[in-house]
Order: structure tokens, then sequence, then C-alpha cells
């Protein structure tokens, strides 16, 4: 979100017959917040999310801080408890000087995904932002962390704090034990491969936060009293090599490894030969928080266009009541329109979709076609059309979709042409960009099919698999990029993150681009340091 | 559904105050280099005021994969269509941007070159003097705490009167007054009025027993006093034991035709850090700018660098006139007293014996440090790279050093020598030794 717009929310201007009941609904009168007003507010908003909208959250905690601790808070990712690690200095410093240069505003709100959920409210806001960040925040992420499918499946909102504290003590215990560079080595390593370090999909049964803690003890305990199992393959004398018997062995440990993997941490952490017990459950900490992030990064617009949606629901609610005065509805309303504001795509200011803008957009369009549905929404989503039920619609997109999915499920015609969104292809060997479809009848389907893409895990990030190890031999690790449509990896970064996974590895990695027929675009390779 | 408000903004702050150190760690390397770099090019007043640090990425980049910005097919889409229909073109733009919406190479903005990193003054110049201690330092500091100075310290029953704590005072007379029963102006008053009354009435029974009442309560409040001397009490000061706060540093350099304006710049860095990192242990110093070619004369700053005078040159005219100014103004009782001699080590045959002897008796016993750098053109680099060829003035201090330990030297040949110098001159480990 952006800076806020400090409008001066005034008293609600009665009138000289305005009668004094009707003042006494105002929730709020001045733009200074206290404790009474917020509690007052709070109550308001819970009242219409809950019966009104029908939302189902969790328990909320709301805890006011003041802006240095929200750059804190940024620093660490929005976490209330993190580990130590020079990355978030980093960020800290960074933000703070842009912060305090005046180049970029702090949010107004972080809201975590836990039971209860937290959400931080900044001191600095006005009692408008208070009100907007609680029905934002505490009500419409809220709502989404609690039912969205890919949340429910990923993440465990009751366990996420405990296992932050037991990550945070973990590894400074670490760091006592083995000092602060050998955890950092381990660390930086692991950072990298974040993105790289999710199940994509629900392949395995997933312990609980809470399970982790007390499986990372006893496997401790069993990695002490045995030997990884794998490595048995490799041959004691040159000769065992080409016998059949080894061969078959190979075959077996391959099968094993459960090849090709794309979860490269979870790879690593379980079969590299040279970490250390201690080292592999750094791994594993960043692992998991990486997973428990990736919902997130998948539903970023639907997420932030149901918090809008309730919070802009919410927000006119408390108006029509009276319970909001006008100065402050004015106040409202210029920071909504800043949040979700879109450049045009020839605008200075344009730097992609506005995530907010299209969430919000597209909820308010499904309420639309639930309630006013014309002839091609019939048509085109006849499943809502015309049902009546605006909410029952969005919750159940809320619920089952992500950001990919959902788009290619709901962008209407109509909103395609209000938001006049057409596609540009860009080919290597072409001098320009082509037009390849518009908001009309012909590009409908390819605008939506690309915008989709665009969200699309598969297709955004780069698909990098481990696709063998060297277990006769080197140990040395094989990675495959998949390209996807020719579009190469930035290589000095991925030079620098190859150098990373053979460190971690303990051997050679190399990392092969291999495009769609199967030709070889690139080979890096990096050796273990130290 | 439950709700729970909780203010956190009295949390204890610098929450990520571990973090920045690590980071600071991290950085220090590239950090110090900049610091190097600093003292060898930029220009010498700003040396103490630089705060921003470019930091580049190489260390403290996190890499991640990602795709490149270029290369392959890529499809955009993006919002505020205007005049395009299907099969329209747009020109690329040069350098093969990604188009409009190509944000594809830097997922969130980790694409920077470099990050600009806002030192503190202190953390600046920490990581400046990093390693180094003046020698004698903490001997100075603690053995040599000649100085007092007085700290609050409660209060005492005794003490001059400027001292006194008014508010204590009367606080304990008040108390004193209140559990004596001590009677009130206001009571003696109304007696009085009584008694006045009593009197136009007429009434001597009551006069009487009123001028008894007042009689009592005249001796009651004067056995009571308003203050008593239990009441006082003073502000209490200790002298507590001050480190020697000031320091002053000479400058001594030879500004005959013998040595170049390299050469003088040389020394300049020299004295430019010195400085610096006097004034990062001292809360005052002073600087004495001596310069000097067959005589010697106490100069401003502006001067010293910048004239050049002709003439041969006879060291202990320097060093005679800073016994003087010692003498006149900065007693080494009250004073820490450093020195840094800068020359092309030319002097004249004859004034070996007076030097020697300057030091000796008079410079060495009351300096905390005497720093000789030999400033040496770099062609001469070669030839005195060698113990063997020595400057005279060279062969003359060598002596000295091995008696006197505070004593210490050094060439410099180019202004990259600068900072190591500086370092070994006043690294820890000699300390120790």
């Amino acid at each position: 979100m952006s800076e806020a717009t400090a409008v001066a929310a005034s008293p609600a201007a009665p009138g000289p017959a305005a009668p004094a009941v009707q003042k006494s609904k105002l929730l709020f009168e001045t733009s200074e917040w206290n404790f009474d007003t917020l509690k007052r507010t709070f109550d308001a908003i819970e009242d219409v999310a809950l019966n009104e909208l029908g939302l189902d959250c969790y328990p909320n905690q709301i805890e006011l801080i003041s802006s240095e601790q929200m750059l804190d808070a940024y620093s660490s990712i929005g976490m209330p408890v993190f580990y130590s690690h020079w990355s978030f200095g980093k960020r800290f410093a960074r933000d703070e000087v842009m912060y305090r240069k005046g180049y970029v505003g702090l949010a107004y709100e972080i809201v975590i995904n836990s039971d209860p959920c937290i959400a931080y409210l900044m001191e600095e806001n006005t009692m408008t932002m208070q009100a907007l960040v609680i029905a934002h925040a505490a009500f419409g992420h809220n709502h989404f962390f609690k039912n969205n499918y890919l949340f429910k499946e990923w993440t465990d909102a009751e366990g996420i704090l405990d296992y932050l504290n037991f990550a945070k003590t973990y590894v400074a215990k670490c760091e006592e034990k083995h000092g602060v560079a050998a955890v950092e080595r381990v660390l930086d390593a692991a950072h990298a491969l974040m993105d790289q370090g999710v199940n994509r999909y629900g392949r395995r049964a997933r312990p609980s936060l809470a399970d982790e803690r007390k499986r990372s003890e006893a496997r401790r305990k069993h990695k002490e009293e045995t030997y990884n199992d794998l490595w048995r393959t490799l041959p004691r004398g040159a000769g065992a090599l080409n016998s059949p018997a080894a061969a078959k062995k190979v075959d077996q440990a391959h099968d094993r490894l459960g090849l090709p993997e794309e979860n490269l941490l979870y790879f690593i952490e379980k079969f590299s030969p040279k970490l250390r017990d201690w080292e592999r459950e750094l791994v594993r900490i960043v692992r998991n928080i990486a997973q428990y992030f990736y919902p997130q990064k998948m539903t970023k617009m639907m997420n932030e266009g149901c918090a809008t949606y309730v919070h802009y629901r919410i927000m006119n609610r408390l108006y029509d009541q009276g319970r909001i005065g006008e100065g402050s509805m004015l106040e409202f309303l210029a920071s909504h329109a800043n949040v979700v504001f879109q450049p045009e795509f020839d605008d200075r200011r344009y730097s992609g979709i506005n995530p907010y803008a299209l969430g919000f957009a597209m909820m308010q369009d499904i309420e639309r076609i639930a309630t006013e549905p014309t002839d091609e929404d019939r048509q085109y989503l006849p499943q809502i059309a015309g049902c009546g039920d605006a909410m029952g619609a969005l919750k159940q997109a809320w619920a089952e979709f992500r950001d990919d999915s959902f788009v290619a499920q709901y962008l209407s015609p109509h909103l395609m042409r209000k938001l006049r969104l057409f596609r540009l292809g860009d080919r290597p060997d072409e001098p320009h960009y082509r037009v390849d479809a518009i908001h009309d009848e012909r590009g409908y389907d390819r605008v939506r099919r690309a915008l989709a893409r665009t969200y699309d895990p598969g297709v955004r990030d780069p698909n990098i698999q481990v696709s063998d190890v060297d277990l006769m031999g080197s140990r040395k690790l094989l990675l495959t990029h998949h390209l996807n449509n020719d579009v190469p990896l930035a290589e000095s970064d991925a030079r620098a993150v190859l150098a990373y996974i053979a460190d971690l590895w303990g051997y050679d990695a190399e990392l092969k681009g291999v495009s769609a027929d199967d030709s070889v675009k690139y080979t890096y390779e990096a050796s273990p340091r130290s | 559904m439950g709700m729970n408000i909780v203010d956190r903004r009295l949390n204890p702050k610098g929450k990520s105050h571990t973090n920045r150190q690590r980071f600071i760690r991290l950085a220090r390397e590239t950090i110090k280099e900049a610091v190097v770099r600093s003292i060898k090019d930029r220009a010498l007043g700003d040396v103490d005021s630089k705060e921003v640090v470019n930091i580049p990425r190489a260390r403290i980049h996190e890499p991640r994969f990602h795709h490149s910005s270029q290369g392959g097919i890529r499809d955009h889409v993006l919002p505020g269509n205007k005049e395009y229909v299907q099969g329209d073109t747009l020109p690329k733009p040069q350098g093969g941007e990604g188009g409009g919406g190509g944000r594809e190479g830097s997922p969130d903005g980790e694409g920077e070159d470099s990050f600009q990193f806002t030192l503190s003054r202190d953390e600046y110049l920490n990581i400046l003097f990093e390693e180094l201690e003046l020698p004698d330092l903490a001997k100075t500091f603690l053995k040599d705490a000649t100085a007092f100075k007085s700290a609050r310290a409660g209060f005492s029953t005794s003490g001059s009167p400027n001292n006194l704590n008014l508010v204590r005072t009367m606080r304990n007379s008040l108390a004193r007054r209140i559990s004596l029963a001590r009677p009130k102006p206001r009571e003696l008053e109304e007696i009085e009025a009584q008694l006045e009354a009593a009197k136009s009435a007429g009434d001597r029974d009551l006069v009487a027993q009123l001028e008894l009442r007042r009689d009592q309560v005249i001796r009651r409040a004067k056995r009571i006093a308003y203050i008593d001397p239990v009441d006082l009490r003073y502000n209490r000061f200790e002298r507590v034991p001050k480190p020697n706060a000031q320091a002053v540093m000479f400058c001594l350099m030879d500004v005959s035709g013998s040595m170049s304006e390299y050469m003088k710049d040389l020394a300049k860095r020299f004295f430019l850090l010195l400085h610096l990192f006097l004034t990062r242990k001292y809360e005052h110093v002073d600087v004495v700018f001596i310069r000097h070619t067959s005589e010697a004369k106490e100069v401003d700053e502006e001067t010293f660098f910048r004239s050049r005078e002709t003439g041969g040159t006879v060291v202990s005219t320097a060093l005679e006139e800073m016994k003087r100014i010692v003498a006149e103004r900065y007693s080494p009782d009250e004073w820490n007293i450093y020195a840094a001699q800068a020359s092309d080590g030319d002097n004249y045959p004859s004034d070996s014996e007076p030097s020697m002897r300057l030091l000796r008796d008079d410079i060495l016993p009351q300096t905390q440090y005497f720093a000789y750098i030999e400033v040496l053109d770099e062609r001469e680099m070669g030839m005195f790279r060698s113990e063997m060829n020595v400057s005279t003035l060279w062969r003359d201090y060598k002596v000295v050093a091995g008696e006197f330990p505070n004593l210490a030297m050094k060439r410099v040949f180019s202004k990259a020598d600068i900072f190591p110098v500086f370092h070994q001159l006043f690294s820890k480990t000699r300390a120790v030794a």
C-alpha cells in the first residue's frame, strides 16, 4: 500500500438542526485514534464482516506499533520473530534510507497468516486509516488465509509462530556452537534457493510444524546412529564399476532419490553427502519457511483483491449506517483510489499490473456478474451469472483458486474491455513488438490466457530440477533448467546460486539449460568453496 | 470470535540491531576499502565527513535463479490500449529492454548494482581506526589520570552554602516543624488579635490568659527553629579521576627546497590521519604546526602546507621550537603530547648531535608518541628500500629509537603507503610489545 494521504477527518459537520442522536452514531469524530475508538470501530467492522458479509476468520489480534517497529518488521519478512541474519540488516538499512529520504512510505499494516491472525497497525495512521486497515487486514486477508485451499494445504497458521521461535532458538544455538560464519555459510546458500525450495504440488504428506520440531530432535538422534545408505553404491575398487550388479544398485539408488526433483532444498537436505546434521536442519528450516510463504506468492493478486474488496464494502456500509463521517469517508476514498490506481502502459508511472487494482476490479466484476449480468456474462460465466449471491460466488473463488487459475476462470470480456487489456508479443528475431490480441471477440481468450500465464508459477519462475547424480564417480549433482519459450536464466545470478548449491552439496554441481527441443542452450558448473 | 488489542509501541527498540551489526561486519572489508580509497583520493577536508558508502553488490548480493530480461519469446499483457488493433507493431526500445511490461529480469528489485549504505560517523571512524590503538594509551588513561572532575553523588549533611540543596532542606524543615507542632505565624496573629480585642474590652482575665498563651507560642516558636542545622542538605560531589582528555599534536615538517610538493602531500595525509585519530581519542585536540628550513617557525595550517621556502635544513631548530612551545603552553601534566615529523631525511651533518640531544633530553620524555615518517619520491623507492642506504636523519633517529620505544619511524613512498604505515605505527601489537 502506498503512503497515506493525510486528509484531516472533520467532525461530521452537524448542521444546526442535526439531532444529537445521529451524531452519537459516529464511531469516531477526529483523526486521532485512541483505544476506545479503536475497539468501538473494530466491533462495528466485525459486525458487518461476519454478520452481513458472512466472512469466516481466525480470531484477531491487533498490535499497535511505531514506524521504527514497522521497519523492523519489514526487514524480517513481516514476521514478529525471526532468526538473525545479515540480509535482514541489509534490508533494514535499505528500507530505512528509502523511508527517511521519503522515497517510499511504510505499509499501513502487516498481517500475519497465523491463528490468531496478527495485524500490525502503525501508530501514525489516522483513525480512518486504522478502520480501513482493520477491515482490510483483520477481516479481508484473515478470511482469505483461513479459507483459500493453498493456505489450508501448505501453511500451518496455528504452528507458525512457535515454529519461528524454534527456528530462532535453533539458529542461535548453532551459532553458539559452530560460529556465526559457519551458520551463515549454510543460510546464505539456502536463502538463495528459497524459490526452488517449495513443493508446488501436493505430493507428500506434510507434517504439521509442531511435529516438525519434535521430529527435528528425533531425526538428529537417528542420524547419529545410521549412515546415508545411498552412497553404499560407491564401488570399492575400480573393477566394480562396470558390473551389472553395480548398475542395478545405481538404478535402485536413483529410485530412492526420487528424480527428477524440483524442490532443490528438499533434495539437498535429504541427500547431500556432505552436510552435517545441524546444517541439514538449517536447510530444513529455510525450506519450511519458504513453503509457508509460497501460497502468498501464488495468491498475491487475489488476496489483495479480496482484502480491498472487503474493506471497500465495509467502509461503505459503515458510512451508509451513519457511523463514519463525510470527511472521514473522503479520506478513505482518496486512500482507496491510491491503492487501486492502475497507470496505463504508456504512463511513466507504469510498472506492471497493480495486484490491488486488478484484484479489486475482478472482485467487483464478479459481484456485477452475480447481480446484474449481461447476456455476454451469462454465456461466459453461466455458473454464477445472475445467481444473486455475490458473496457466495466470491467466497467460492477465494477458496478454490490461485492467481493464474482465477484469471483463467473469471476475467470477463467486460473487464478486459474496461481495462483495455491487450497482448504484446516479443519475439527475439523480430525488430518489432506485435500486438497479438486485444480486447475484442477474437482476442478475449488469448489475452486472458496470456495474463493467466504471467501468474503461473510454471512460467513465471524458472523450472529447475535435480535431474541426476553421478553415483558411480564424482558425486556431481546435475541440474536441468527447462527453458520456457527459450527464456534463459540471468547468467551471473545463476552461476552464483549454482556455487551455493555446490557448497551445500559438497561436490561439483552442473546446471544445463535445455530448451523444448532438447537442445542444450548453456551449461554452468561450480565447485564447492572451502 | 475474540479480539485482542495489544500496544507494542513501547517494546524495546532496535530489534534489528544484531542484523545491522552482522551486515556491517560482512560489508566491512568493502567499507574499509572504500575508506582507504577515500584517504588516497579524496580532498583532505572531506575524510571526516564522509558517511555514505557505496557497497558493491559482490559480497552482500543475494542471488536467486531468475529469468534474464533478454532473450526468448515473451508475451506481455498491458492495460490502457488506445488505438492498437490486432496485428499492429511497435518499435522495440533501444537496448532491447523487455517491453513495457518486461520486469521479469528483476523480480522484487534484486538486480541492484550497488548498495548505498549510510554509516553513522562513529561507525565510519570506528572502522577507519579499527585495530588501531595509540601505544600506552590505556596506561595513560589509567595511570596518568591526573585530572579530576566532580560528579554528583547524592546528598550530604555538610557542605558549602553554594551547594545547599533547597528542596531537600525545606522538605526536612517542613517535616520537622509539622512533627514538633511548631506554631504557625497565623496562630500568633490570631492570639494578638484576640488580645487586642480583650484589651479594648477590658477583660483582664482573658488578657492575662492570652498573654500567657502568646508567650508560650513565642517561646515554642523560638525553641523550634524554622530551619534547623539538622535540616540542611547539600549536594554532594565526588572527585572522580578523569582521563586527560586533551591532547596537542605537533606537526613538524621540513619545507626546504628538497621537499617536493608530492612529498609534502604525502606528509599532509599522514598528519591528517593522525589528527583524525586524536580527535577520536580526545575531547580536545590542539594542533601546532612547525615548519623549518635552517630555522623553525610556528605557522598556521594554510602556510604550513602551502608555502615553500628555500634554504638548508637544520632539524634541531624545529625540535627546539617545539620544546619552547611545550614549556610555554602545553604542560605535560595537563596535555597528552603527540608529535609527527615529516622530512625527506636531509639534515646538516653538524646538526645530528643537537637533534639527538633534544630528542633524548627534552622531547621524548615528555611525549606520548613521536612518529617520524620519511617521505620519499617514488623514483627513489628502489634506492631506499634497503636499510643500507639511509638518510642522515634516519640514521640518527634510529639510534634514539633504540632507547625510546615511543619513537616510531617509517618510510612512505606513495599515497597507497600512508594507511598501512599509519596502521603499522599505531597497531595494537606494537603497543603490547
